[in-house]
């Protein structure tokens, strides 16, 4: 039977998103960005009047001073011209005010935005890690944002008071002729429509040169991740090949979008120009009619540049803009993606807490089926109808071979993922019910993979359970029988572990990764092949220290070794997907089926028919 | 240090934290430095440069010269038309003209300069990311276990882009130098007395500069280094996501992240807050130029010496320096975050610790080898200094004989990865020595072990690549090989059933595969290669017992000529094995047979009977638990 997958919300899946949406979207999402926003925008009026003084001087300068009344008068010049250094002085001092506001408010906003996202992150399903490159995520939360940062604290900054000098300029020129205004308005009106058509393209462009920034960066960090491989097969220069092809593809994208760039940049400058002639052309006749003084036809083609020089700054800003805004977007589509299992206390509902105490379970018409890639796909169905109830204070074992569903069941339990058919109760309650906050304390499982982060020992079992203290460590490694293995490290439980536990042996991370779920004092303990990588003698010891402290607690264990299924209150048998087999070890051995086989070939390979009889 | 007390206060085991290398302040001469840095960019690539820079002239020259059109437009359209001269239609067509022209040459100096010093730019960026990248791969594994996978990738992205950064507006800035000169020469010419406003605010600009980039040294190298804690910090936790999870540490994380891009926002407020100083300053002060040329332009007409033409524009060239004479500004103010990436990047180009090869070829191309360490000793280098941590192989001796099959036995953190990976010359030993067919390894050419060892590791690293990629590597090998050697592996079946079948591509690491699929994908991968000696480091361990035992059976009866080493605690294996390593705590406890250390080794016996031994323990359990249940009853 196949059914229609349900597709994952993956992050960067089309949503379209013109760039002005974007900005704003990305400006509201930052509360810090408009507090004092008004005062600061206020600041930039002042700060940009002083972009006009000089031209007003030149044109007052010429007027009053050289063609005035009197001639050449030299004491109305000083007197202008110290007006003028007064006012650059103290609109200068406004800019710096802005300034400063403005890089304070810009970098508390970013801040938080990356954290926001980094959360985010995380709290999107294990279905979406899977799918998105690790670099590429780490990239949201840095490059992205410093390409907001570097907007925001420069071209932001120069965009404001361009605006500002742009509608100051007009307003000048206005007032000193409005024909010659028009002139101009109308010479650098198709301007605005040739930085549209840059701008569209220009915006595609960045939008691919980030893209290749972050398969450029998953090329490299995968060379770093498996330095042992490369190393051990000779494949450096295989391993070069393949990053340097994503870095000439990121040059290649780089460079078109810069050229774009230069031709857009350009473009001003032709248009001012005609501007210019414009002005001096109608200007002149104009003033040869009487109709504008000689001083303000020269302080107009002042205007002229300062009229120029926003909107070629604009466009230089537009380019840094559209690096901002797609990296706005990258950040927004991780913001918009729907984390898929959802924690009921930040998804509308408040959610229920798990009592402590005993756990029970209920599994009713389970199904689980992986997302397709695209829409319509045919399911890929892992686990079928799966009908289970676990009563408090059993040990279960979970059997089957690769692929059987034995990790998706795992993960379902847990709620790393949810059912794709049916619902599981916890204590009578949906699981999706559950506060994650109460289900994370309550359920906690210790996959095979022992991951450890860059620190030391004892801080890594301390994720277990935050303010424990070293001497409680220390005792839950006595408790597991591993006191020994830990005297004989190094620096003890100071030990520090490397990156991703490297320093370890793959056996020892997963000593402190149950040592770590050990501390947490969980009410179900779901262990996902934990002790794979343990040698046997210290797996029987962990199984036995264990099994004391799991009386009176749910256990389910995920096993390939049976010993543990042996010691189980009651095994479960997956095969493709369908619980095939369920009951105690004895039973089911007794049964001439799937369990039978397995136990079989477990025995010839462990116990290898030269098992000591009892000593 | 404060926010590390922080940290510590919030849990009472303390994360030591990152050690933050805060002295990696750029020190004096930063200018100087970044101009070497400017000078081997340019000798790299002359040709875009040129263009840039010609570009740029171009510019410049044609601000100058828009700037002398505008006072000859003054001097001979505007004055003669207000004095009530006529002004004819051929001068206001030439006015016209000149203004258009100077224009089209500007924009073409521009796309000049913006092409050539992008392409300059991004060229250099990615050939450098190439060449940090290509010494990652030289480097030893030792060094690389020094450094996190964050630092690394801020090395070859951040870092790279940081140092080339001033490449963008530097020819720009050449373009400027060119235009002052030229701006300097006309005023000397015109007037003297303009020419010492001109060389009064000049200076001071270069000096305000000179001032602005010493401010933002410090803060510049700080929030590069927080930078690369920012990225660190969310690689590390992204790359656990599933324990984050499955402790629901989710808050915790966003804490301690919180905490680095708090320490990162603090050095950018500091670092905008100097720029917001500094760029009014840098603004205000050609206005200021303007003004006092102004002043002393009317005193000069007042005594007959200027034209108003030519006030007019000095007075507009001052205006319009204003903005280019910023690109100076720009490339001065992003220099020391280009000497600090500059000279982080040189920092891996110039690392050594390479394992040097030697140049021996003469490893038998067939037939099993023979391998052997004498008096071997190892110790890890320390993560953080890089000194030789304690010791955790101690004296290590033992051979492999062509054609045998080892098994290397012992407790886990017993010393058997370290064991495998000096066979393959991951690392060398700091005593003794391993030898292969009699050589030592030091002595071998580079890929010529490789050629004849090849090792499954007990944690299987995928690539982003298709399945078949990650068996071939790369090399050539014909279908028929790949598939002989996966289903040795036991891998066909799976691989054949996935959605493109050998062409499916894995995803980053292999997540989309489970470990048990991951192992045999690896062991294939080895396979493949024929190896005279295998090396399996507990490479089965999420294989299922029944796959297991058909990989092992098949392995027996291909009777492979090699030599296989393996690492392992189930007795199925280690009952192929002709003989036993006993290894503890890094040292060889005893070598035999399977038989003899079981008899005569109590502490081997007791590690590989511990599932029998507990199975008999648990029966034994159960019976007399039935007894009493019996006697209670009755």
């Amino acid at each position: 039977m196949s059914t229609t997958a349900p597709t994952l919300d993956s992050i960067d899946r089309a949503r379209p998103q013109g760039a002005w949406p974007t900005l704003v979207r990305g400006l509201r999402l930052s509360p810090e960005f408009r507090d004092g926003l008004g005062l600061t925008l206020l600041l930039a009026l002042v700060a940009t009047a002083g972009r006009v003084i000089v031209p007003v001087a030149v044109q007052q300068v010429i007027d009053r001073g050289l063609r005035g009344p009197g001639g050449v008068d030299v004491a109305i010049v000083l007197q202008l011209s110290g007006a003028a250094l007064l006012g650059v002085v103290v609109t200068s001092a406004f800019g710096y005010v802005m300034n400063y506001r403005l890089a304070t408010a810009t970098e508390t906003a970013l801040a938080a935005l990356r954290v926001r996202a980094f959360r985010h992150i995380h709290d999107l399903s294990l279905l979406h890690h899977a799918t998105e490159h690790r670099g590429a995520l780490v990239s949201r939360v840095t490059a992205d944002v410093d390409t907001i940062s570097q907007f925001m604290q420069w071209g932001g900054v120069v965009l404001i008071v361009n605006v500002g000098q742009l509608l100051l300029a007009t307003a000048v020129m206005s007032y000193y002729s409005w024909q010659l205004t028009l002139v101009v308005i109308v010479t650098f009106a198709p301007l605005v429509f040739v930085l549209r058509w840059f701008q569209t393209r220009l915006s595609v462009a960045y939008d691919i040169v980030r893209e290749r920034v972050g398969d450029m960066l998953t090329a490299i960090s995968e060379s770093v991740g498996g330095a042992d491989v490369i190393r051990a097969y000779n494949i450096e220069e295989r391993t070069d090949r393949r990053i340097s092809r994503a870095v000439q593809r990121e040059f290649r994208a780089h460079y078109r979008a810069g050229r774009l760039g230069a031709f857009m940049f350009s473009s001003g400058e032709l248009f001012a120009a005609a501007a210019t002639a414009a002005a001096v052309v109608v200007g002149v006749l104009l003033g040869v009619d009487g109709q504008l003084s000689e001083g303000r036809l020269v302080a107009f083609l002042f205007l002229v540049t300062l009229f120029v020089g926003p909107v070629q700054i604009a466009t230089e800003v537009l380019d840094q803009a559209q690096t901002a805004i797609a990296g706005w977007r990258r950040i927004l589509n991780v913001l918009d993606t729907r984390p898929d299992v959802a924690d009921p206390a930040t998804a509308g509902g408040g959610g229920v807490d798990i009592p402590p105490g005993p756990v029970t379970l209920r599994f009713e018409h389970v199904a689980f089926a992986y997302p397709a890639r695209e829409a319509g796909a045919v399911a890929d169905t892992v686990l079928h109808d799966v009908n289970l109830e676990i009563p408090a204070q059993t040990r279960v074992a979970v059997v089957g071979e690769t692929g059987s569903g034995k990790t998706t069941f795992a993960k379902l339990l847990t709620r790393l993922m949810d059912p794709t058919g049916g619902q599981i109760l916890v204590n009578g309650v949906a699981l999706t019910e559950v506060r994650f906050a109460s289900l994370r304390r309550r359920i906690v499982m210790v996959p095979q993979d022992g991951f450890l982060f860059d620190t030391t020992i004892a801080a890594n079992v301390a994720h277990g359970r935050p303010g424990i203290g070293q001497a409680d460590v220390a005792l839950a490694f006595t408790e597991l029988g591993l006191a020994d293995w830990v005297e004989s490290l190094p620096q003890q439980l100071s030990t520090r572990v490397g990156e991703r536990g490297g320093s370890l042996s793959v056996g020892e991370r997963q000593l402190v990764a149950l040592a770590r779920a050990y501390v947490a004092n969980p009410d179900l303990l779901v262990l996902d092949e934990a002790t794979s990588a343990v040698d046997p003698a210290t797996e029987v010891r962990l199984q036995r220290a264990l099994d004391g402290l799991t009386r009176g607690r749910t256990a389910i264990a995920i096993a390939h070794r049976l010993s543990t299924a042996e010691a189980a209150d009651e095994v479960l048998v997956f095969d493709n997907g369908r619980i095939v087999q369920r009951g105690p070890h004895d039973d089911l051995l007794a049964q001439d089926g799937v369990y039978a086989g397995l136990h079989r070939s477990w025995v010839a390979g462990s116990a290898g028919g030269r098992a000591p009889v009892a000593r | 240090m404060s926010t590390d007390e922080a940290v510590a206060a919030e849990e009472t085991v303390a994360d030591p934290g990152r050690d933050v290398v805060a002295s990696e302040v750029a020190g004096p001469g930063v200018v100087r430095r970044g101009m070497r840095i400017l000078g081997r960019a340019v000798l790299t690539e002359p040709k875009p440069f040129a263009i840039a820079v010609v570009g740029a002239a171009v510019y410049g020259g044609m601000t100058v010269a828009s700037a002398t059109v505008f006072g000859r437009v003054t001097d001979r359209v505007i004055v003669p038309a207000y004095a009530g001269g006529a002004v004819t239609r051929g001068t206001l067509a030439l006015a016209v003209t000149a203004i258009l022209g100077v224009a089209l040459l500007k924009a073409v100096g521009i796309v000049a300069r913006r092409i050539g010093a992008t392409y300059m730019q991004v060229k250099l960026q990615a050939s450098y990311r190439e060449r940090v990248t290509r010494q990652y791969q030289k480097l030893p594994l030792s060094w690389h276990r020094r450094h996190s996978t964050g630092t690394l990738l801020a090395h070859a992205n951040a870092d790279v882009e940081a140092a080339f950064w001033p490449i963008a507006p530097f020819p720009f800035s050449c373009g400027v130098v060119l235009m002052l000169l030229i701006t300097g020469v006309i005023l000397v010419r015109s007037d003297l007395f303009l020419a010492a406003v001109g060389f009064l605010v000049g200076p001071a600009i270069a000096v305000l500069n000179w001032r602005y980039n010493r401010a933002l040294e410090e803060p510049a190298t700080l929030a590069q280094q927080r930078r690369a804690d920012v990225s660190s910090v969310a690689h590390e936790s992204f790359d656990g996501a599933l324990v984050v999870k499955t402790l629901g540490r989710e808050s915790a994380e966003t804490d301690r992240f919180e905490v680095e891009a708090r320490r990162l926002r603090d050095e950018l407020v500091r670092y905008g807050r100097i720029r917001a100083l500094f760029d009014p300053l840098m603004e205000a002060l050609p206005n200021v130029g303007v003004l006092l040329i102004l002043a002393v332009g009317v005193w000069r007409i007042s005594t007959g010496d200027l034209s108003v033409g030519d006030l007019v524009q000095f007075a507009y060239l001052f205006t319009l320096l204003a903005f280019p004479i910023r690109a100076i500004g720009w490339v001065l103010s992003d220099m020391p975050r280009a000497v600090v990436g500059w000279e982080r990047v040189q920092g891996v180009l110039a690392a050594t610790g390479d394992l040097p090869y030697g140049s021996d070829r003469g490893l038998d191309a067939e037939g099993a080898a023979a391998a052997d360490l004498v008096h071997v000793a190892f110790a890890y280098e320390s993560s953080t200094d890089g000194q030789a941590g304690s010791p955790v192989l101690h004296d290590v001796t033992f051979e492999a004989t062509p054609g045998r099959t080892i098994a290397i036995v012992g407790p886990t953190g017993a010393g058997k990865s370290t064991i495998a990976s000096l066979l393959v010359r991951l690392a060398d030993p700091t005593q003794g020595s391993v030898h292969l067919d009699g050589q030592d390894l030091r002595t071998l050419a580079r890929g010529e072990l490789s050629r004849s060892v090849a090792i499954v590791f007990q944690h299987s690293f995928l690539f982003d690549d298709t399945v078949r990629g990650n068996i071939t590597l790369g090399e050539r090998f014909s279908d028929k090989q790949v598939r002989a050697a996966s289903e040795l592996a036991q891998a066909d079946g799976f691989i054949r059933a996935l959605p493109d079948g050998y062409d499916t591509v894995v995803g980053e690491r292999g997540t989309s595969l489970s470990g048990g699929q991951r192992q045999r994908i690896a062991l294939a991968r080895a396979l493949t290669r024929r190896p005279r000696l295998l090396i399996l480091d507990d490479a089965t361990s999420s294989v299922d017992t029944t796959v297991e035992a058909a990989i092992l059976h098949g392995l027996r009866d291909a009777r492979l000529p090699a030599t296989i080493a393996v690492v392992a605690y189930r007795q199925a294996t280690i009952l192929l094995a002709d003989e036993i390593i006993f290894v503890d705590r890094g040292r060889v406890q005893a070598t035999g047979t399977h038989e003899r250390l079981l008899e005569t080794v109590p502490g081997y016996a007791r590690l590989v009977t511990a599932y029998a031994d507990e199975a008999v323990r648990r029966e034994r359990r159960r019976s007399d638990q039935a007894v009493q249940e019996a006697e209670a009853a009755s």
